[in-house]
């Protein structure tokens, strides 16, 4: 009876958003104030229903409904409840409604902060959600419905959730990347309002840029959390594969960096309107694409859902659709780009632009690389190749490499023009002193000369030192550092804060790439092994019962150059359900360097065989994107709160608005 | 006042999301690994078979390494690549090796030949794109004059009210 | 002019849509063989039967089937039936590879279920099979009189495969040996 309300519900949303994606669009078109003003009771309604929709099915999972197809599947009744409550996107149907729930949530979150913006043009965004928000829940309906039944013959028990998804990765990784991916659709929702009503200005970006910061910040984390639960899932020290369903993400990623420094541009300065739209169209295209990628069957991972053709047509339809469809009338009613003006030819929005383009660039590449086995195969007639990490990291790296460079560049920049020599004299100590240091570091920790390893260090200290550059030049007439700290305009600190944190995850990705050390040995009782700075020493194991298994603990003694560090106790498991052997990786994180230790097998001997690894730096690639998602944070705080003050303030007082661009009380900086 | 308490709060939050990653880290976690049991005489030898292990993909698997699949043929042939690099064999025989048996759907490196060099070359094309349209946009971007470079007067009054504002403060 | 340059993405956009379409109905699983037209690898293996040491000489004179197969692997057990039909109506001599398996549960397999092998050769550690570019089985080849690797099937037999690929395959083997 239950999974019948959910049905029943989801039909409703799809019955709303339909309404939501014509009546108030229509309304903003012509002027009927009654239609525009169902835009935000709509999605109200949108998202209760689908918010019943996930508590039905989480109600359906807690309950061990198994006449529930999708429950049978990715539930048991000896599951932990967390587990069972987040098997709701256990697999495809359940994780398409979360994707879905997420939409609304984000359509909620526009209609309760969107104030400040006229009533049609908030029509409109909420109205082009709407459309994507029906096709979304006509997708289930016809091709993935959560609620189907197994009716009459239940099974009695389900098949269990996938003992890899049941972890805390799990717990936090979908739903933190789903928000972000689905994040981008809100700016994309604005840019094609924009390209619709016309009206295609510095406010369109202004109010633009909070949904797109914080859908960027999101998706940082979510693509991190990713990363980090890889790492220790599959425990041989990876942490980035390049894998096909990971590269949607990262290319969306790469699309919204472009994205919000754009509209930076655009709210700053007027130009580069069009880039901006298109960036924003392509950034959510490339969301749609990775949801068409993961759940069509078109390239092999180990993330895909079960291939299925139909439901990859039904998605392909959708994505030509609604990106034709923005293209399309990207192509009919954007301005043209003749209109850029105002700006010479060395200035912050030609680095910007260049950056831009770096990004697109690396976007498009990645792109090329993850569909070209694909387009080989078609084309050569069944012959199959592979393109992975070593072709991926070739690319990406050398272009990061300049991104880098123009980074610190644009940073110190000022608008409109800035002379060649202005930059030269600020930068030059700072370009001396990355590459002085950049030779000596590593060289210096190591004992050793590594270009890789200069380079990285290089490039990551230009931007580090260009960041204490530039606040130094900030603050210097200012009577303190205190106080001149104090004055730089909060949007300015986020996207310092942003920058480094991208600067940590540079040094962190390449430094551990380039010192991870392991190795593998077979060890008795009693025996060590050395690996860098450290010594392992194996004290032998004991025999250890759990809950549902048998296991075999290891003890080892870890040294740093003589001194004790700590111990560690990898282990060996067999599941007694499954009678599968399993192994536990011991892991010493660090804020320098993780070592771990994973067990292999037991030989007659009595030896284990095992392998044992050192990641320098490999926890900076995650600090680092915390960092980031941070500075993105702050960097909208700070503006959009001030301003909904002020709005406020002056409709109390009766007084006209202040005009778009200009921010009271803000310090002509960042 | 408003704007540092939350600049605090998020402060403390990404703290704690800090500790929380490296802290979790530190329990023993379940992984697929796979581990082999090979002994190397250098360090390098064990360099080489890492790196292979990692270009070299599972025939079997859904897109893994050979260093990320456990079992089947994926342990057959990292067995093999250890037997040939104890052996003294070079990375090109070892990649010889696997290309005649598997064909290049095993080379996570696609090899560069007349059907992989849009493929190889493809990146550097966008690039030099990217920069005929920035050359482009830069070119037609009307030049600014120095009138329209100096601030004008009524941003000249502007900026004064502004740091008249800034130094009452 | 410049209106038509907006129109590239689109255009792009169009394209990429349609190849992207082409691939749903592509399989990128199957991993087609390198080894056709190459001989068959050397080797020296013992005989599951019997255990005594073969090679390549001791492999039929005419074409014939090589099948990878192991007790563990069930849908070899579900191809069985249609190859042990092939060995009663003596269509064409089957040769096994036992790949990774353990000598008695392949002899108790094959007592079990009935052997449609001439013989079958031992190949425990997989290097055979890795020399034929085999996976995982069950695997089929068809191998000509000279020893000559011709056609790869992946995966189970069916009836319909038999008909419909195995069969024609072969028959053009055949065909080509009488020229």
């Amino acid at each position: 009876m239950v999974p019948e309300l959910g049905q029943f519900a989801l039909i409703l949303s799809f019955c709303l958003c339909v309404l939501l994606g014509t009546l108030p669009l229509i309304g903003a078109g012509t002027g009927n104030q009654l239609w525009i003003s169902l835009a935000r009771p709509l999605t109200a309604g949108v998202f209760v229903f689908l918010s019943l929709c996930l508590l039905i099915l989480g109600y359906s999972f807690v309950t061990d409904d198994f006449s529930v197809q999708f429950v049978a599947q990715h539930s048991n009744s000896l599951l932990p409840i967390q587990y069972k409550i987040t098997a709701v996107w256990g697999g495809h149907e359940g994780s398409f409604l979360f994707w879905t729930w997420m939409l609304a949530l984000w359509m909620l979150a526009v209609s309760l902060f969107s104030k400040a913006m006229p009533d049609d043009f908030v029509a409109r965004v909420l109205g082009i959600m709407g459309l994507i928000g029906a096709g979304y829940t006509l997708f289930m309906i016809a091709t993935s419905n959560p609620f189907d039944r197994v009716l009459p013959l239940s099974p009695a028990d389900g098949a269990d959730l996938n003992s890899a998804l049941q972890d805390i990765g799990f717990i936090i990784h979908p739903p933190s990347l789903y928000m972000g991916y689905v994040g981008f659709s809100v700016v994309f929702a604005f840019a094609i309002a924009a390209l619709l009503s016309g009206r295609l200005d510095s406010a369109w970006a202004r109010w633009s840029r909070p949904w797109a910061n914080a859908a960027w910040a999101i998706l940082t984390i979510g693509i991190a959390l990713g990363s980090w639960w890889a790492y220790y899932e599959l425990g041989w020290g990876g942490w980035w594969a390049w894998d096909p369903v990971e590269n949607p993400p990262m290319i969306n990623w790469l699309l919204g960096t472009a994205l919000i420094h754009s509209l930076a541009v655009t709210e700053k300065r007027g130009v580069f309107k069009s880039w901006t739209v298109l960036l924003a169209i392509m950034a959510f295209a490339s969301s749609l694409l990775g949801t068409f990628i993961t759940r069509s069957g078109l390239l092999t991972s180990v993330h895909a859902f079960a291939s299925d053709p139909t439901r990859g047509v039904y998605i392909l339809g959708f994505l030509g659709l609604v990106i034709g469809g923005s293209l399309l009338l990207f192509a009919l009613r954007a301005p043209l780009m003749k209109s850029e003006f105002g700006f010479a030819s060395v200035s912050r929005e030609v680095f910007l632009l260049a950056n831009n383009i770096i990004l697109v660039v690396a976007s498009a590449a990645i792109l090329l690389g993850t569909l070209y086995p694909m387009v080989y195969q078609a084309v050569s007639g069944g012959e199959l190749i592979s393109v992975g990490p070593p072709y991926f990291n070739t690319i990406f790296v050398p272009l990061m490499s300049i991104l880098v460079i123009f980074l610190v560049l644009g940073a110190i920049s000022r608008w409109k023009k800035t002379s060649v020599a202005y930059l030269k004299q600020q930068l030059r100590n700072v370009a001396i002193a990355s590459v002085v240091l950049g030779l000596i570091l590593p060289l210096a920790l190591t004992l050793e000369f590594n270009v890789g390893a200069s380079i990285a260090t290089a490039l990551g200290l230009w931007i580090v030192l260009g960041i204490v550059q530039d606040i130094r030049l900030k603050i210097a007439n200012k009577p303190s550092v205190l106080a001149g700290l104090r004055s730089l305009a909060v949007a300015y600190i986020g996207m310092q804060i942003a920058h480094f944190g991208f600067a940590v995850i540079l040094m962190g990705a390449a430094l551990t790439s380039i010192y991870s050390i392991e190795k593998s040995v077979l060890l008795s009782p009693g025996q060590g092994v050395d690996l860098g700075h450290y010594h392992f020493q194996f004290d032998g194991t004991e025999h250890l019962s759990g809950p549902n298994f048998e296991a075999e603990r290891a003890t080892f003694q870890v040294l740093r150059d003589g001194e004790f560090v700590r111990e560690l106790h990898p282990e060996k498991r067999v599941y007694v359900a499954s009678m599968s052997p399993s192994t536990e990786m011991a892991i010493d994180a660090g804020f320098t360097r993780d070592l771990f230790i994973t067990l292999g097998e037991e030989r007659e001997s009595g030896a284990w065989s095992m392998s044992i690894y050192i990641k320098p730096l490999v926890r900076w690639v995650w600090l680092g994107s915390i960092i980031m998602a941070l500075g993105a944070i702050v960097a909208v705080l700070d503006k959009r709160y001030r301003r909904l003050k002020v709005k406020t303030l002056a409709q109390a007082a009766a007084e006209p608005e202040a005009t778009p661009g200009v921010s009271g009380g803000q310090t002509v900086t960042g | 006042m408003r704007r540092s308490v939350a600049l605090v709060r998020l402060y403390c939050l990404s703290l704690l999301l800090v500790l929380g990653a490296v802290v979790a880290g530190a329990l023993p976690q379940p992984t697929l690994a796979a581990v082999d049991a090979f002994e190397f005489e250098t360090d390098e030898q064990q360099r080489r078979f890492r790196q292979m292990s990692d270009d070299f993909r599972c025939p079997m698997c859904q897109n893994t390494s050979l260093t990320g699949s456990s079992g089947g043929v994926a342990e057959d042939l990292r067995r093999e690549i250890y037997l040939m690099i104890m052996d003294g064999k070079t990375d090109y025989e070892i990649e010889q090796f696997m290309l005649e048996r598997y064909g290049d759907f095993i080379f996570y490196r696609p090899r560069l030949t007349l059907e992989t060099v849009l493929l190889w070359f493809g990146p550097l094309l966008f690039l030099v794109l990217g920069g005929w349209i920035i050359f482009g946009i830069i070119r037609r971007a009307q030049p600014m004059t120095q009138e329209q470079v100096a601030l004008n007067d009524e941003e000249q009054q502007r900026l004064k009210a502004l740091l008249d504002n800034v130094k009452r403060d | 002019m410049s209106r038509l340059k907006l129109f590239i993405p689109v255009i792009v956009f169009m394209v990429m849509a349609v190849m992207l379409w082409r691939g749903l109905y592509l399989d990128p699983r199957t991993l087609p063989s390198v080894l056709i037209d190459k001989p068959l690898p050397d080797f020296e293996l013992p005989r599951v039967e019997d255990e005594a040491l073969i090679s390549k000489a001791d492999l039929p004179d005419e074409p014939f089937l090589l099948n990878v197969w192991g007790s563990y692997c069930l849908p070899c057990l579900q191809e069985n039936p249609i190859l042990m039909a092939a060995k009663e109506a003596g269509v064409v001599p089957i040769v096994g590879v036992n790949y990774k398996d353990k000598l008695n549960l392949a002899r108790l397999w094959m007592d079990d279920n009935g052997s449609p092998f001439d013989f079958s050769i031992m190949d425990a550690d997989g290097r055979l099979g890795i020399n034929l570019g085999v996976y995982g089985a069950p695997e089929t080849f068809i191998v000509d009189g000279n020893g000559v690797i011709r056609y790869k099937h992946i995966g189970v037999i069916d009836y319909k495969t038999w008909d419909e690929e195995i069969m024609p395959a072969l028959a053009a083997v055949r065909a080509e040996a009488t020229l």
